[in-house]
């Protein structure tokens, strides 16, 4: 079946309905990681998204029970170039195909996915259409147009827990998890490390978290733009003072602005497992994994309390972020992988130290 | 960190010639490296004894030594030159291992150079099997278990713990044989059995076999600082077992997740650490294809084959980043070439699919053995890059230059569907075909794939390709081609996609490949151009570098400047080597120094013509007459260069030139007066200039008749091939008719080529025409006498023995050829000197594999000035004369280099079909040095005195006699078998009597097996037949590195040679700049202007 991806610029790209038919609009992105569909897909930081993947052969080694992210899909749609109905891996189960249609998800194959990510890298991400109905480009670019843009919308209570749950029950620190969106991937990091973790929703109150006197705080990541979760910046300003704290993607943002930061939308974000990221302090340089299409950005008075831990190497955005005075740090990109580099995982056990010492210092 | 303290002088060392398993990868990867360097401020001391190479251009590194690559004379370079660093991985084994030994014996530390980039014990815990063992374990990184038994129990309990399946190799046979896989301990009892029993040291091998598993390379790269990145990964399409060189193979890595791909990421990035390279190495895994299980098979510590690969895949200069590591400057302080605004710390991201496909040299080999195992065959590569598998697939077999234009192989037709999948069992050079056919026939791809072991992912791919031929013609049956309309576009649309070739589909469809090009044409199925970009469009990026794909929208905006087109030479193989790509790059500078826009079409991954900053624009795409126009269409160039691509290009010449396109230089019809036989027979009547005497049959009834009227011995050939294919020597009726029959495909549209055969001397030139003067740098002279390859011979330049009126005459023809053919370029021609008369044998208007060296020894820019005349200039705007150049005062002299001891099964005797895989230059003042140079430069290990094993074709024994005489002098014993024992005997030289193979014992292969050889003089009778006991013979000798001698010229020269060495003459070396410094006070005719860059 014919499909078509409109962009609200009126642009169009004609392709092969797959997953769910039927018509969905989102923000239009790209994602240049080879490999990793899967966990991109799930993530619920895709929430609101359009996802195009730059590397043309998806599909190839379907989809496993082990990967996910999440329980589903967050992405409202996928643009492939081909995509693979005889996928071959040990740990494939089902086709991406199967997956997409089972999660309600539209996508669009047969898309030249180079020619969209190079309009969207000239013009900026924007809001988009795939649509499997025939309707006309005009109609659909209109369409588009008068969507809200996705991260506009509060996405973070979309995507967050509803309740409260113990994720590990380790021997280790007691680290509670802020869910604004959290991948699998940092729970386990957290797991594996022996912790004890415990989730909870994005709307909890700061005495809630704090009740059970934890060892730690992750801000996880999330989707959308941090300036429209407020109740996430206001946890932010008040947990700082009480534990040691991580933040994550959209939890470094929030820490961020809860620091004094300013945050503003990249003009076709930072999607991909190759982002090369430098360390200030030592010049060691890391490639990290990355999805996010906002950042912060410090002025000379928020860097009074803050310090700039890491930088991108290619466009000089900021990585990462220390506080001067309190026991709180935060990368914008992914130390969990999941897809991508486990380059950045030390910083997980660099949370685990802090933990450990700031228990001791108490 | 900045660059390092103190470094000022640095000294490169090359990989010397090409031989399988180190070819012309290395020549980008130096000449990467020492732009590098010198961007950086660096002096560059460069050693490379190949002169086919840009890296040995003086204008690449500031000292270029075209020395042997032998730690005496490197050592002797170093006290000259006194570098502050040695940088040693940018030369594959052979530089690695020159630095090792520099470093071993103190020379380093004696003139105090310091080793740059990886440190001597980095390169140590890689290659050391012990150490690296070691190292692996000691960071948890597991290597395949490995044990040595000398008994059936050791075996078993070896087997008791790591379990089955085992491979056995028995220690010290030839060829490994006698080992096997076992899968139980009922094989094992056996194959240890047989092993232990043939081994010379009763010991047999044992590993846990991996076959079946999945190869997975990592390219990693690591700095002083410990940044690491990977470049990319790649799949080998064939799982464990090939040579990854054997392989096709494919990148990214298409059959693994996230978690798999990071999984191994991650370990080769502990590795380098865990080793301490400092710049770039290649790591090996196998993984299992049916969990998380991997082994570490082998780390290369230095850029390799697959990093060249890797770089021209993805568009990260792996080399150059290396060198600037080894000068002490950190990843995200190196800019990124591609951005020029980001650093080099970065992993590419591929938005395409990229294959590489070997090319074997088994069309040269024909007597090979075309299994393919551990030991690398091939002899160079090629690489395609599409949007889909399929496409990238078709185009790299269209690519090898094979025959092919598709995934079917002719010879498969005939066999039955049984026997396919029997020969699916066989692992050769033929097996993707196989797996084609096999498709095709309905073969179950599970059964294909428990036979080949080969993912699924693959096998189906190719099956979507094996479909859609069926769907062509299914769509055939049910509309007739004359009705093919705007339905079928989305079909033809797919198809091209995939790769299909009009070629492919004219055979598929039974139309004409013109009306498939029309037919697309108007419906709108046309390629579009993508750029490499390393970021997936993610950045902008000024890479001009492209391939083609049926998509959507096109990258390539063509400019509005003038441009010409210069096609390549393609893979690497025998006779048509990296000289074409040095050719096609000079011809890209110079026409860019005249101020067009140079666009270079070639596949070649290891060459330097396929760097992306060295023409204006580079298309990676196959060389066929459909990629080439599609590229024309769209750049609409001024012409096109075809005289520097070998073969490759020349054959594209005519069809091109048939489509309206401008071929720039000597016209297409010039082009086939030359290779007409009949034609340029009567041209050469009409200009009074005698030809060997020779007759084009087009039957074998015709060639017989000849044979009769001037006798044997002849030479035969097939009309239109390079490098002497299928070239022999006949010497009566039975051996012409076994040719005739057996050798060649006789058509009257591929006729015979039927010569006398003149055992005389062979003496080559190589000139440039502007159409109005004809410039000779010089003539060369070959050692080997006539008969033998001229890209087999060794050649010395600039003659050493011709007469005053042989030289005239040489030159008069050379000229009145080259303007009677209306040659504009270059022009190469072939003469034998019998007596007082000069033949000519063959006239070729176009480059030679002799131009980088006879440009480089000349200082004339051949290249450039040929291009130069192309585009209508003369030659006298630059200065140069009419006719042959002054000789310089220094010998160069050019010798072949073979890989034979890759290839079982091959006769190393040096008849008129060329064997060589590469060539090495030896220079010095007079004639027998530079032989003794060139021969060490090619391997041979020349002792003072030892035991020459002597065999004489009786028509050699009295002028052979004469020769052993001065040998004895020397010092020499010899050994020989019964005719040539009595020979010395009767001469009163003493001689040990060896039996013949198979009359008893001692017979000469014990002899040479056992040690007692130095040196192998044979000359053969007739070769091609493998019993015959000189086969034998040569073949052990390459199979123990006994340096083997089948002409008696050559015999000679190193007589002289050894002669020299023992009046205690001591080499010394000059750079080529010092060379060329003395012959410009002699010659007046250097350039006026900097034509070269």
């Amino acid at each position: 079946m014919k499909a078509v991806l409109v962009l609200e610029d009126g642009s169009a790209y004609y392709g092969t309905a797959i997953g769910k038919r039927g018509e969905v609009h989102g923000e239009v992105v790209f994602n240049t990681s080879m490999t990793g569909y899967q966990e991109i897909l799930t993530d619920p930081s895709s929430s609101g998204a359009i996802i195009t993947m730059t590397y043309p052969l998806i599909g190839n080694y379907g989809i496993n029970a082990d990967d996910f992210q999440s329980r589903g899909i967050h992405a409202r749609g996928i643009v492939v170039r081909e995509l693979c109905f005889s996928p071959s891996n040990w740990r494939s189960r089902d086709l991406l195909n199967a997956f997409l249609v089972e999660n309600d998800v539209c996508g669009i194959a047969g898309v030249d996915t180079r020619a969209l990510s190079r309009h969207l890298r000239e013009h900026g991400t924007m809001r988009g259409i795939i649509s499997s109905v025939e309707v006309s480009v005009e109609e659909l670019a209109e369409r588009a147009r008068s969507t809200p843009l996705p991260s506009d919308e509060d996405l973070v209570s979309q995507v967050t827990t509803e309740k409260a749950y113990v994720y590990a029950d380790g021997n280790g620190p007691d680290v509670v998890v802020i869910d604004f969106g959290v991948k699998e991937g940092i729970l386990r990091a957290l797991a594996q490390r022996g912790c004890r973790v415990r989730v909870v929703p994005a709307t909890s109150k700061p005495e809630d978290i704090l009740a059970e006197r934890p060892d730690g705080i992750l801000f996880s990541s999330g989707p959308g733009d941090p300036q429209r979760c407020t109740y996430g910046i206001d946890l932010a300003r008040v947990l700082m003072k009480e534990a040691p704290i991580m933040g994550i993607g959209l939890g470094h943002q929030l820490l961020s602005l809860a620091c004094g930061a300013r945050s503003y939308k990249l003009k076709h974000g930072h999607r991909g497992a190759n982002h090369p990221v430098q360390e200030i302090e030592t010049g060691r340089a890391y490639i990290t994994s990355q999805n996010h299409g906002f950042a912060v950005e410090f002025d000379e008075a928020s860097l009074a309390d803050v310090i700039v831990t890491h930088k991108n190497l290619n466009d000089g955005t900021v990585e990462g972020m220390r506080h001067r005075h309190l026991p709180v740090f935060s990368v914008q990109y992914h130390p969990e992988a999941a897809p991508g580099p486990e380059d950045s995982t030390y910083l997980f056990d660099r949370f685990l130290q802090q933990l450990a010492a700031t228990g001791v210092d108490a | 960190m900045p660059k390092a303290e103190g470094l000022r002088r640095i000294m490169v060392i090359g990989s010397g010639p090409i031989v399988i398993g180190q070819a012309a990868e290395f020549d980008y990867a130096g000449t990467q490296a020492c732009k590098a360097l010198k961007e950086e401020g660096m002096e560059v001391i460069l050693v490379n004894s190949n002169p086919a190479t840009i890296m040995t251009d003086p204008e690449v590194a500031d000292a270029v030594y075209l020395e042997p690559l032998e730690p005496e004379f490197i050592a002797r370079i170093i006290e000259k030159e006194r570098p502050d660093g040695l940088l040693p991985t940018l030369g594959g084994q052979t530089g690695l291992n020159m630095a090792v030994a520099l470093a071993e014996s103190g020379v380093l530390e004696k003139f105090g150079v310091r080793l740059l980039g990886t440190p001597l014990e980095s390169i140590r815990k890689a290659e050391d099997r012990d150490l690296f063992k070691q190292t692996m374990e000691s960071i948890g990184e597991p290597v395949a278990e490995s044990t040595i038994a000398d008994s059936l129990a050791a075996a078993f309990e070896f087997a008791e713990q790591i379990g089955y399946p085992i491979i056995v190799r028995p220690a010290f046979t030839l060829g490994g044989s006698g080992g096997g896989i076992a899968n139980n301990k009922d094989e094992l009892r056996e194959i240890v059995g047989r092993g232990l029993k043939n081994s010379p040291i009763k010991q047999v091998l044992l590993e846990r076999s991996l076959a079946g598993w999945k190869e997975i390379e990592y390219e990693v790269i690591r700095d002083a600082a410990d940044n690491c990145i990977t470049v990319c990964n790649m799949e080998n399409i064939d799982p464990i077992g090939i040579h990854t060189g054997d392989s096709i193979v494919v990148a990214p890595s298409q059959t693994l997740t996230d978690k798999e791909h990071q999984m191994l990421r991650s370990a080769a990035l502990k590795i380098i650490r865990a080793l301490g390279i400092e710049g770039g190495c290649n790591v090996q895994f196998a993984l299992s294809p049916t969990g998380f299980e991997y082994y570490v098979i082998e780390v290369n510590p230095r850029v390799s084959r697959s990093s060249a690969l890797a770089s021209k895949a993805t568009g990260y200069p792996i080399a150059k980043v290396a060198a600037k590591i080894g000068i002490g400057l950190t990843l995200p302080e190196i800019t990124n070439p591609i951005t020029q605004k980001t650093t080099a710390f970065f992993e590419p991201s591929l938005d395409y699919c990229v294959i590489k496909f070997p090319r074997w040299p088994f069309d040269k080999f024909t007597t090979a053995n075309r299994t393919l195992g551990t030991q690398m065959k091939a002899t160079g590569e090629v690489m395609a890059i599409d949007r889909t598998f399929e496409g990238a697939l078709q185009k790299a077999v269209r690519s090898l230059e094979i025959g092919l234009d598709g995934l079917q192989l002719d010879k498969l037709k005939d066999l039955s569907t049984e026997q396919i999948r029997q020969q699916l069992k066989v692992v050769d050079d033929e097996r993707i075909f196989v797996l084609a056919e096999a498709l095709r026939r309905g073969i179950p791809r599970e059964e294909i794939h428990q036979i080949t072991a080969i993912d699924y992912w693959f096998i189906d791919r190719i099956h979507k390709i094996i479909q859609m031929e069926t769907t062509l013609q299914e769509r055939l049956r049910a509309v007739p081609w004359t009705s093919w309309g705007p339905a079928e576009a989305e079909l033809m649309a797919r198809a091209k996609q995939m790769g299909f070739a009009d070629s492919y589909l004219s055979r598929l469809l039974g139309v004409s490949e013109l009306a498939i090009r029309e037919w697309r044409s108007e419906h709108g199925v046309l390629p579009k151009y993508k750029m490499v970009d390393t970021c997936a469009a993610e950045y902008e990026a000024a890479t001009p570098y492209f391939y083609s794909t049926y998509d959507q929208h096109d990258d390539a905006r063509p400019s509005d400047r003038p441009k010409v087109l210069v096609l390549g030479s393609g893979p690497i193989r025998i006779g048509q080597g990296i000289e074409f790509d040095y050719c096609s790059v000079h011809s890209a500078w110079a026409l860019q120094e005249a101020g067009y826009e140079a666009i270079i079409v070639n596949n070649n991954p290891e060459t330097v013509s396929t760097d992306f900053d060295t023409s204006d624009r580079l298309y990676f795409e196959p060389l066929t007459v459909e990629d080439v126009l599609n590229i024309i269409e769209k750049e609409k160039p001024e012409g096109v260069v075809v005289q520097f691509g070998g073969q490759t290009a020349i054959n594209l010449a005519a069809p091109l030139a048939a489509r309206g396109v401008r071929i720039l230089g000597t016209s297409v019809d010039s082009i086939d007066l030359a290779e007409d036989r009949e034609r340029f027979e009567a041209f050469l009547r009409r200009l009074g200039i005698p030809q060997t005497e020779g007759k084009a049959a087009t039957s074998l009834e015709e060639a017989m008749g000849f044979a009769l009227k001037i006798g044997f011995p002849l030479m035969v050939r097939p009309s239109y091939v390079l490098g002497g294919r299928a070239m022999e020597i006949v010497h009566n009726e039975s051996e012409l008719y076994e040719y005739m029959k057996t050798a060649v495909k006789v058509t009257p549209d591929h006729p015979v080529l039927v010569d006398r055969y003149i055992s005389g001397m062979e003496v080559e030139v190589d000139a440039i025409c502007d159409g109005e003067q004809v410039l000779i740098p010089g003539i060369m002279e070959h050692i080997e006498r006539a008969g033998v390859h001229s890209g087999d011979s060794y050649s010395l330049f600039p003659h050493q023995s011709l007469t005053k009126s042989q030289v005239e005459r040489i030159v008069d023809y050379t000229r009145r050829m080259a303007l009677g053919l209306g040659a504009v370029g270059l022009v190469n021609v072939q003469f034998v000197i019998e007596g007082d008369r000069v033949y000519v044998i063959e006239v070729n208007p176009r480059a030679s594999r002799t131009v980088p060296f006879v440009s480089k020894v000349t200082g004339v820019p051949m290249v450039a000035l040929a291009t130069r005349c192309m585009l209508g200039e003369k030659l006298a705007d630059y200065g140069y004369p009419d006719g042959l150049l002054e000789p310089p005062p220094y010998v160069s002299v050019k010798a072949p280099v073979f890989s034979f001891e890759k290839m079982n099964a091959v006769d190393i005797f040096l008849g008129p079909e060329m064997k060589s895989t590469g060539e090495v230059l030896g220079i010095d003042e007079n004639a027998d040095a530079a032989i003794y140079k060139a021969v060490v430069a090619a391997g041979g290990r020349m002792a003072d005195r030892g035991t020459i094993l002597a065999t004489l074709a009786d028509k050699d024994k009295a002028e052979g006699l004469e020769l052993l005489r001065s040998f004895a002098e020397l010092g020499y014993s010899f050994m020989a078998t019964s005719g040539t024992a009595d020979l010395l005997e009767s001469a009163g030289i003493p001689v040990q009597r060896l039996f013949k193979i198979g009359e008893g014992h001692p017979d000469v292969l014990d002899a040479i097996k056992e040690g007692k050889v130095d040196l192998l003089l044979n000359t053969p009778t007739r070769g091609k037949i493998p019993e015959r006991n000189g086969f034998q013979m040569r073949r052990a000798a390459v199979e123990f590195r006994v340096p083997c001698i089948t002409s008696l010229d050559t015999a000679a020269a190193m007589l002289r040679v050894l002669q020299e060495r023992k009046a205690g003459r001591a080499l010394q070396p000059y750079s080529l700049q010092e060379y060329l410094q003395r012959f410009q006070s002699v010659g007046k005719y250097r350039l006026r202007h900097g034509l070269m860059v």
